[in-house]
């Protein structure tokens, strides 16, 4: 009986708390940016794809939802001809943007994905690649690499001395 | 055996070997660069160090170099002393100054050795800033990838290509940091080798161009045992599969054949099982010529049915080919009947390679295996290029050349391991080595003295010869000249000196002389050296399973055309064959032109285009079986891909098929029921029933299929659902003891020992390139620890020999002018790697780098052309048999006098009358001057 009172206040009592049920979709809860949501591909701060086909983040999805295959333009820059990423698999984790050694994989805050077909789930890569950095401005992955690339030749990535002249006879 | 101590407990450990190889194959992780198990030590990286120590009170102990280290009983040592692990972490720290950041476009990136010993090394964050030393690369052809920058000084590769596969054009060049590998100048690399750099370097300097076309990591790619099939030696290869073609050829170890690598044309011929040429559909031709339609499997079945409706009592005949698995041409022989089965081969080879089996089995000498060779210690190769027809053999051969001068090596008191210092004690010096041939070899620099350069007949004869002087009871050469009888004495002096003599001669010459005189010389031998073996190349990767099928009896294509002619056949079914090339145009022709013809093939020939129907076959890669070697090994490969289309099956399916349309058989069987029918019907096959060779389908490790794809295979849940949402089940294999999957038994601590004959890859913790091998193997370059893969199906008898007495004339010279312009030749066979085999004609890379841009040639001595009034760049007509074809002419000042060589690319180009052509070599020619041609 008296557990009953007490119940029943408590319940009185919480009708005058601040409500916590926010009124979505009108209005939205904040996200941290580190939020878990949609996948985007950037690209990097020249405009170029960040994405070098490498399949680290394939590797690293504990469920295998991206499926990638690598090409090369002419001057040997390779990026990925067609990049799938499965959302109706995806969970989340954020293995894929951690393995990724040229942030070109981001999570993003956005988590408004819902379909009523399964396919429209599955990403190509022209629904994944976006026009700007995302979360990390400023890295240019083919900068710091060696290897040559159109507009890079050996020698004028960051940190690198001029190629070797073999032919030299100095020590 | 020594005991050994490592880190203060005993092991055991083979007797003189190195300290690092004892490690290795005792199961520790001892990084190392410049060590490579079939290249052994030379001490350039630093990287193995390990700490000895005197005694048992030794406390301080010193570094050393285990790979330098010879092993010694009683030896303690550790690989955890803490001076010793900070040693190996400033070495790597230090190779790695100028590494490039660029793994993640690095094609080695997932398999690589730098990778692999930078974490085992335990360097992992990089400390300096200063700037990196860069490089520029080469173009090296078409297929190797040159990348610099990456490079760690390690010298393998040119210890590889020049010390190993004797190539000449790669090199080291300039001094201290500025050391480069590389080439002279731009240009395709020379060696036919090449290819084994990109497994042999330890870092991404050197890659698989053609892979890089459509590359996947290691750890994507669907893998299955196979074997190569691009000629007889049949190397062991690990193909890989990702998204449905076929990516990349990598080598598969085997101790008794191809070791440790394998030529450009097994690497790179691959692409024909990505090709356009590839029949993806069932054709039936409507009324006569009408072009082929294409039709569903059924309906082509039906057409088969209709047409053989009451014939199939001895009317069908069947074609069975030397390219097509043992499965394929037993399924046609029982459909046909044995006395309706034909081997798709010309007269000359059926006979040449009745002789080889007769040779090998009869005989008391064994066949040579790959390993054979390389352990030889004297050579004589009589006739056959080997480098264009059997291309790793000659590797074998190269290494054979240096083992006479390695017992030396003991008065030095040098371990044969340590490579530098036993090459620098050998020398030039090389093992007893003699060529005989018609022209320049690949060989022809190990040659002990000046190759022999003569007709087919003439080198038989110098065979007989020489086996006349070893064994006097061996019919001799009674007109042989004075310098002739002295090569042949001194040639055999050499061979009886020796102690694992190998004669080496093969299909390619055409002339059943060379193989008697071959076989007499490898007879006469073995009475006074029980170790001499003799080694044949034949035509194609299954020739010698086809052989052994009717032998003693048998019956060429030629035959077949002759019932066909005389009206003996209603209908024929032809496996993988390309007719024009063993029966000439006409005959294909007309064999093809029977009411009822069937071809069956994984590529478009000339053949599949004249049949009434042509089926859709499964390739190597997409189909199990078994082929038989040059040496009579049995050997099995597996489906590494499920073929394109549903419409694609194995040949041997598809007999299956036409067996039930035509009601002789109810249920189609397993392949590896097949494969045991066939081994119990024909009792020379028996062998390949064998479980502990051929695991059977049931075969489990605690329970569990061995998994095709590595167990970090990525993409499943995406890579269909371009085509549909639901995630199809992995397709079941119930023909072999491998799934379609990345679940299954992989155990890599050695414990649990996976058939080798079922190894898909090599992985281990901390071993993700290639040379995780070492934890596979029974010792560094030891067999596999799951047994062999592979078994052989002829020993020699042991009975004595029967001497061949058919010894050929002496090579006439030119007939003479016989008519004002005309010159009589004698023409010959050439080969050449790139080009004198289909399949591998399909590769864009290889066709490039075929002789002469893939136009056919002749190719005669300087003195020969001039004789006949010719400059080296006129074309020329030749006439052989009474057909008349246009050939490039081209100089070869090694041509021996009076021969012309003939070469014929075999690509899809090639006219079908040409195609016939090496058919009816050698043989007397006309070449005839133009003006003649027109009257
Ligand atoms: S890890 Fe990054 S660079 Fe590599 S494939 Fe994935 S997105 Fe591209
Ligand atoms: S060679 Fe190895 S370590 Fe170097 S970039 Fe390539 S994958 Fe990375
Ligand atoms: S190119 Fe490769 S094999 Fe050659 S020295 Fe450099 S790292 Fe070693
Ligand atoms: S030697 Fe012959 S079997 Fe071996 S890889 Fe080359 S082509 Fe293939
Ligand atoms: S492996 Fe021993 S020094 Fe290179």
């Amino acid at each position: 009986m008296l557990a009953l009172l007490r119940a029943l206040w408590l319940i009185l009592l919480h009708t005058f708390k601040k409500r916590v049920t926010v009124q979505y979709p009108e209005r939205k809860a904040y996200v941290p940016p580190r939020w878990r949501g949609r996948i985007i591909l950037s690209r990097d701060p020249d405009g170029g794809e960040r994405c070098v086909a490498c399949c680290l983040c394939a590797v690293a999805c504990p469920v295998d939802c991206i499926a990638l295959q690598a090409t090369e333009d002419k001057t040997g820059r390779r990026y990925p001809e067609t990049f799938r990423i499965n959302f109706s698999r995806c969970i989340f984790c954020g293995y894929c943007e951690e393995a990724c050694p040229t942030y070109a994989i981001q999570l993003t805050t956005d988590y408004e994905m819902g379909e009523y077909r399964r396919a429209n789930l599955v990403y190509e890569k022209e629904d994944l690649l976006i026009s700007g950095q995302g979360k990390y401005p400023g890295y240019n992955f083919y900068r710091v690499a060696g290897l040559e690339i159109g507009g890079k030749a050996k020698g004028e990535a960051e940190n690198e001395r001029p190629p070797v002249d073999v032919r030299g006879l100095l020590p | 055996m020594a005991i050994i101590f490592i880190d203060g407990k005993p092991y055991q450990a083979k007797d003189g070997v190195s300290l690092l190889d004892a490690c290795l194959s005792l199961g520790f992780d001892v990084p190392y660069f410049c060590w490579h198990p079939a290249l052994h030590s030379v001490g350039a990286c630093r990287q193995c160090a390990v700490k000895v120590f005197k005694d048992e009170k030794d406390a301080k102990g010193k570094i050393v170099m285990s790979c330098m280290t010879p092993v010694a009983d009683g030896m303690r040592l550790s690989i955890d002393d803490p001076e010793a692990i900070k040693f190996r972490a400033s070495v790597i720290e230090w190779l790695m100054l100028n590494h490039p950041h660029d793994c993640p476009v690095c094609d080695e990136g997932g398999e690589c050795h730098l990778q692999d010993m930078t974490l085992l090394a335990g360097h992992v964050y990089r400390r300096t800033t200063l700037k990196k030393r860069t490089h520029t690369n080469q173009d090296l052809g078409p297929f190797v990838n040159h990348e610099m920058n990456r490079c760690i000084q390690c010298y393998r590769c040119v210890r590889f290509y020049k010390d190993y596969a004797g190539g000449k054009d790669l090199d080291v060049f300039g001094c201290h940091d500025h050391v480069y590998f590389g080439r002279s100048r731009d240009g395709a690399l020379e060696s036919e080798f090449s290819g084994n750099l990109v497994e042999v370097c330890p870092t991404g300097v050197f890659t698989d161009k053609t892979f890089k076309k459509h590359y996947t990591r290691k750890w994507d790619l669907q893998a299955a045992p196979s074997v190569c099939v691009h000629c007889s030696l049949g190397c062991n290869t690990l193909p890989g599969e990702r998204y449905g073609t076929l990516r990349r050829i990598r080598n598969r170890y085997n101790q008794s054949v191809n070791g440790y690598f394998l030529c450009d044309r097994g690497r790179y011929g691959y692409e024909f099982v990505n090709s356009k040429i590839r029949i993806r559909t069932a054709s039936v031709k409507t009324n006569g010529a009408a072009p082929a339609d294409e039709a569903a499997p059924e309906l082509a079945i039906s057409e088969i049915r209709k047409k053989l409706n009451g014939t199939h009592e001895g009317g069908i005949i069947g074609i069975g080919s030397p390219r097509a698995s043992l499965e394929s041409n037993y399924a046609l022989r029982e459909l046909v009947g044995a006395e309706n089965f034909y081997h798709g081969v010309s007269d000359t080879v059926f006979n040449m390679m009745g002789e080889i089996v007769r040779i090998i089995k009869d005989g008391p000498v064994a066949a040579a295996s790959l390993e054979d060779a390389r352990e030889a210690d004297a050579v004589l190769v009589l006739g056959e290029d080997v480098s264009n027809t059997a291309p790793m053999l000659a590797l074998a051969l190269r290494q054979a050349s240096r083992n006479a001068p390695m017992v030396n090596l003991a008065k030095f008191k040098i371990p044969h391991w340590d490579d530098a210092a036993a090459r620098n004690a050998i020398q030039n010096e090389k093992s007893p080595f003699f060529v005989a041939s018609f022209t320049g070899t690949r060989l022809d620099g190990l040659s002990s003295e000046k190759p022999y350069r003569a007709a087919p007949d003439d080198v038989a004869r110098l065979g007989f010869l020489i086996a006349h002087e070893l064994a006097p009871e061996s019919p001799g050469v009674p007109d042989a000249s004075a310098e002739e009888k002295s090569l042949a004495r001194r040639i055999a002096v050499a061979l009886r000196n020796s102690k694992k003599p190998l004669i080496v001669c093969g299909t390619g010459p055409q002339s059943i002389h060379i193989l008697r005189a071959a076989a007499n010389a490898a007879w006469a031998l073995k009475r006074a050296v029980p170790d001499a073996r003799i080694a044949f190349s034949l035509p194609g990767c299954n020739s010698m399973g086809l052989a052994l099928m009717d032998f003693p009896s048998g019956r060429p294509v030629s035959e077949a055309l002759k019932r066909v002619q005389a009206g003996g056949a209603k209908a024929v079914i032809v496996i993988e064959n390309e007719l024009d090339e063993s029966i000439g145009k006409e005959g294909a022709e007309e064999i093809m032109s029977l009411p009822c013809s069937v071809a069956i093939d994984f590529i478009a020939t000339r053949t599949s285009q004249l049949a009434g129907v042509a089926l859709p076959a499964a390739s190597f890669a997409e189909s199990q079986g078994t082929f038989v070697n040059n040496e009579a090994r049995a050997q099995r490969f597996y489906m590494v891909m499920q073929p394109q289309n549903k419409n694609i099956h194995g040949v041997w399916r598809w007999i299956m098929e036409i067996k039930a349309a035509l009601g002789t058989e109810k249920q189609c069987p397993e392949i590896d029921a097949l494969t045991a029918e066939l081994a119990k019907r024909m009792p020379q096959f028996a062998p390949i029933a064998d479980r502990a060779y051929f695991p059977p389908p049931g075969f489990r490790i605690a329970g569990m299929k061995i998994p095709r794809q590595p167990h970090r295979y990525s993409g499943r849940t995406a890579m269909h659902t371009n085509i549909g949402m639901v995630e199809p089940k992995p397709p079941a294999d119930t023909g072999s003891a491998l799934s379609f999957s990345m679940e299954g038994f992989y155990d890599a601590s050695k414990k649990q020992k996976i058939p080798s004959a079922l190894l898909t890859h090599y992985w281990a913790p901390f071993w993700n390139s290639v040379q995780a091998l070492n934890k596979f193997q029974s010792g560094t370059g030891g067999p596999l620890l799951g047994g062999e893969s592979g078994k052989r199906l002829m020993e020699p008898s042991g009975s004595a020999p029967a001497y061949f007495t058919d010894i050929p004339e002496k090579q006439k010279k030119a007939p003479g002018p016989s008519g004002a312009n005309n010159k009589g030749f004698f023409a010959v066979p050439l080969y050449h790697v790139f080009g004198s085999e289909r399949l591998s004609m399909e590769s864009q890379a290889v066709a490039g780098l075929c002789p002469e841009e893939g136009q056919p040639f002749i190719a005669a001595s300087p003195r020969t052309l001039s004789a006949l009034g010719l400059n080296k760049s006129d074309t020329m007509e030749l006439e052989i048999g009474g057909a008349v074809f246009d050939f490039k002419t081209v100089a070869d000042e090694e041509m021996a006098e009076g021969l012309a060589g003939v070469f014929v690319p075999k690509n899809a180009n090639i006219a079908a009358d040409l195609a016939g052509l090496y058919s009816k070599l050698p043989a007397w020619a006309r070449f005839l001057v133009k003006t003649e041609r027109k009257q």
